[in-house]
């Protein structure tokens, strides 16, 4: 039975992956030029870096629609573009 | 504080009725003729007659918006309009039904413009008749504060939860003085009860996004399962009903039969006018005319079967409408029509009232005797000056 | 710890906003949410305008916002916000609520400058504790890019198209922090996604406000602007550095200046990288490019004195 008023329980909604919606390659890390400044995870429109505790951990690629901002913010020149 | 009877008019009626609930928040805006209401709670709650807190909100369309937060939020919300009001808030009254916001609105009907007018007629109601909220007509300001006190009851209901709007006639009702019996304060408060919706904006350990966006695949279904809440809320209010008459030994029902179990002609309307009306059947049976009064008291939800019961039997029906529906036929008679579709009942429909012109005796005979000659008729009017 | 560490701490691995919403690639929106979100150390319950925000993250039946939502319709969050905040009052009044919550608004432009107005206007007025955030995006982009008054002058958008009889949008953008601050509100502030820290700092503040607090926001709109989604925060730091933008606040109606530019940055290069104002830049005439920039000049003077600073201190 679906709550009334087409209200959404936030832990029963579906998340729908937008990883579909990349055309030109994902993000890469080279770990050894990460300095963990999270510039990437904050300025990511789709909450795609994945941290571990306050540190860069991996790409939600489920979620990564490739729009190229994390390679552009990184200060170290540390993400990259790859083919799909 | 007031309890026993008291002279009050159906605003102050109302506010009294808002005092005793004493609801968790009211925002509203002022408009002709509810403005007596919002004036008399504002005192009860400056005075510390209770503990709700008003916001004098900047428009009607902003009261009915806070209203949907603030009862979604969690807490029992009243608001009051008429007219002019009631359209520029409309778009959230429909909102406010789909997203199943229990707020209760008071109601003091005033004729749409234009030309301006701030005088009774039923046509803001009529606006509002396909939003999915349910309207309950008072004939009187003593039905004006039971459908008041009741209203929380039946919108709180978890199968119902929908917006209450209980309406009666700007000026005739709003602004006249009767014998009210209120009910002790004591009784209202258990009666009234604990609010609660099924799932608070509040609770963060069951997050909710409230008022998402539907696509053509979902949109047709979350309107079904509305129309399912409305329908099943007609058993809503015959239940309170049957709860507030063993407090009151007063009735509230879905339709008031009055005088037709013989009867052959019948008048059927909603609101204050029922008065006039029962004093010319009372009249006429005395000369042994069998003539009877239908009032429906629940409009929405259109109590069809009620309707059917107790007309299906007539000779002839006249639907008195005290609003148009300009290019077709008065709201009410349509309505009317189609639950006695099948029947053999003549059906005669009428307008009366526009912008607070009131419905005289003579004017009721008049329809008696139009239903004497038989026959269905296209609409005539009620009261119109023919030379202007 | 920086800042930086303590907003991706607060989150705890759970966005506020999470992913799976179909805003486009790159929108700015997103980040501000996060930030502002992020910068608030108590649960917060968001209020939601009609606009690409709203429709793009609540697609029935997903969602894609980890705090309680409530979206009712597109001129009315403000007054959303005064019921829920309201209720909140009274609940906690009546011992029905023990929770300390922070109310969050979010309207674009559309739904903040223009129709929204009054319902903001009388939000302010009344006092109502809560932080309305306008990510501004300069035009009605959920609808198509039509012109808001928010949509700076000359911008092209699809209802003030530049053609051969006009050049775009003819009138100014309107102030609307300054109309914020005329309601005698705790604190006002503009800032812009791209400087993420000021936002953040900023967002501190506003939910620290014993009232109402109002923040323009900033947000670039790689579709409704015309530029690579991969240059949105570049794009807005130059929106800053050439003081189309500038950065400030306004605490109990004092002026001050957040950031203050120490290069002269010419608005060509914010307007260069625009396809919104490439009509300014089809022949040689620069005319249209001088008057913008003479506006800006302007208004920065006019901001300046406000801030108690002269165009001595910007040098």
């Amino acid at each position: 039975m679906n709550p009334p008023g087409a209200i959404v329980l936030r832990d029963e909604a579906a998340q729908p992956p937008t990883g579909g919606w990349r055309t030109a390659g994902r993000p890469e890390a080279d770990r050894s030029r990460c300095i963990d400044c999270l510039l990437c995870w904050i300025f990511c429109p789709d909450s795609a870096i994945v941290l571990r505790g306050t540190r860069f951990a991996d790409f939600d690629y489920e979620h990564c629609k490739g729009c190229e901002i994390c390679v552009e913010m990184c200060p170290t020149d540390a993400i990259r573009m790859v083919a799909e | 504080m007031l309890t026993g009877t008291s002279l009050l008019t159906g605003a102050e009626a109302v506010a009294h009725a808002m005092r005793q609930i004493d609801p968790d928040v009211v925002p509203v805006y002022p408009i002709t003729p509810q403005t007596p209401m919002v004036e008399a709670f504002a005192k009860m709650v400056a005075d510390g007659a209770c503990r709700t807190e008003l916001v004098n909100v900047e428009s009607e369309h902003s009261a009915m918006s806070a209203a949907v937060g603030s009862a979604l939020a969690g807490a029992r919300t009243i608001t009051a309009t008429s007219s002019q009001g009631l359209a520029l808030m409309a778009e959230v009254v429909y909102i406010a039904a789909a997203m199943r916001a229990p707020v209760v609105v008071a109601l003091g009907n005033r004729a749409l413009s234009g030309p301006i007018n701030i005088h009774g007629d039923h046509s803001d109601s009529m606006l509002i008749r396909d939003s999915g909220v349910l309207q309950l007509f008072a004939e009187s300001a003593q039905e004006a504060y039971d459908l008041m006190i009741a209203a929380p009851r039946i919108a709180e209901r978890q199968d119902v939860l929908l917006p209450v709007f209980v309406c009666q006639d700007g000026f005739t009702v709003t602004h006249s003085a009767e014998p009210v019996e209120l009910l002790p304060d004591e009784v209202v408060d258990p009666f009234v009860g604990d609010y609660r919706v099924p799932y608070p904006l509040f609770d963060l350990d069951r997050i909710t996004t409230q008022g998402p966006f539907a696509m053509p695949d979902s949109y047709f279904e979350h309107k079904r399962d509305q129309e399912l809440a409305i329908e099943a809320a007609i058993l809503a209010v015959a239940d309170v009903a049957d709860e507030l008459r063993e407090l009151t030994g007063r009735k509230i029902r879905l339709v008031e039969a009055y005088r037709l179990e013989d009867a052959e002609r019948a008048i059927v309307l909603l609101g204050a006018s029922a008065g006039t009306v029962k004093d010319v059947v009372d009249e006429l049976r005395v000369a042994g005319e069998r003539v009877g009064l239908l009032r429906i008291c629940c409009y929405r939800p259109f109590p069809n079967e009620e309707i059917r019961l107790a007309l299906a039997g007539m000779r002839t029906v006249a639907v008195l409408d005290r609003a148009l529906a300009p290019g077709a036929r008065p709201p009410l008679l349509t309505e009317v029509a189609a639950s006695l579709y099948g029947s053999r009942v003549m059906l005669r429909s009428y307008v009366y009232g526009l912008g607070g012109r009131d419905l005289f005796p003579q004017d009721v005979r008049r329809v008696y005797a139009d239903l004497t000659a038989g026959g269905s008729r296209r609409s005539g009017y009620l009261g119109l000056k023919e030379s202007s | 710890m920086a800042r930086i560490k303590t907003l991706a701490a607060r989150e705890r691995g759970v966005p506020p906003l999470r992913g799976g919403h179909a805003l486009c690639q790159g929108c700015g929106a997103p980040m501000i949410v996060r930030t502002i979100l992020d910068s608030i150390e108590t649960p917060t319950i968001v209020i939601n305008a009609t606009g690409c925000l709203e429709v793009a993250t609540t697609r029935y039946p997903t969602t894609a916002w980890n705090v309680p939502w409530i979206h009712v319709a597109f001129e009315n969050a403000a007054a959303v916000a005064s019921g829920v905040e309201t209720a909140y009052r009274a609940l906690h009044k009546r011992g029905r609520l023990d929770e300390t919550l922070t109310f969050v608004v979010f309207g674009g432009d559309g739904g903040t400058y223009d129709i929204g107005l009054q319902a903001l206007s009388g939000a302010l007025e009344r006092g109502h504790r809560f932080v309305y955030v306008c990510y501004d995006n300069e035009a009605y982009m959920n609808t198509g890019i039509q012109r808001s008054s928010a949509t700076p002058f000359a911008a092209t958008t699809t209802t003030t198209p530049a053609g051969s009889q006009a050049f775009g949008k003819a009138q100014q953008r309107k102030d609307i922090a300054a109309i914020a601050v005329a309601h005698g509100i705790p604190y006002v502030g503009q800032a812009a996604g791209a400087d993420w820290q000021d936002l953040s700092e900023k967002a501190e503040r506003a939910a620290a406000a014993e009232g109402p607090a109002f923040l323009n926001v900033l947000s670039d709109c790689p579709l409704g602007w015309g530029h690579e989604a991969r240059l949105g925060p570049r794009l807005g730091r130059l929106a800053i550095e050439t003081r189309f933008w500038p950065l400030y606040e306004v605490v109990d109606g004092w002026y001050r200046l957040t950031y203050m530019p120490r290069k002269h940055v010419p608005i060509e290069e914010w307007l260069g990288l625009q396809k919104r104002f490439a009509h300014l830049f089809a022949n040689d005439d620069r005319s249209l490019v001088a008057e913008i920039q003479r506006r800006v000049d302007a208004d920065w003077e006019r901001l300046l004195a406000r801030c108690a600073l002269s165009t001595a201190d910007s040098r």
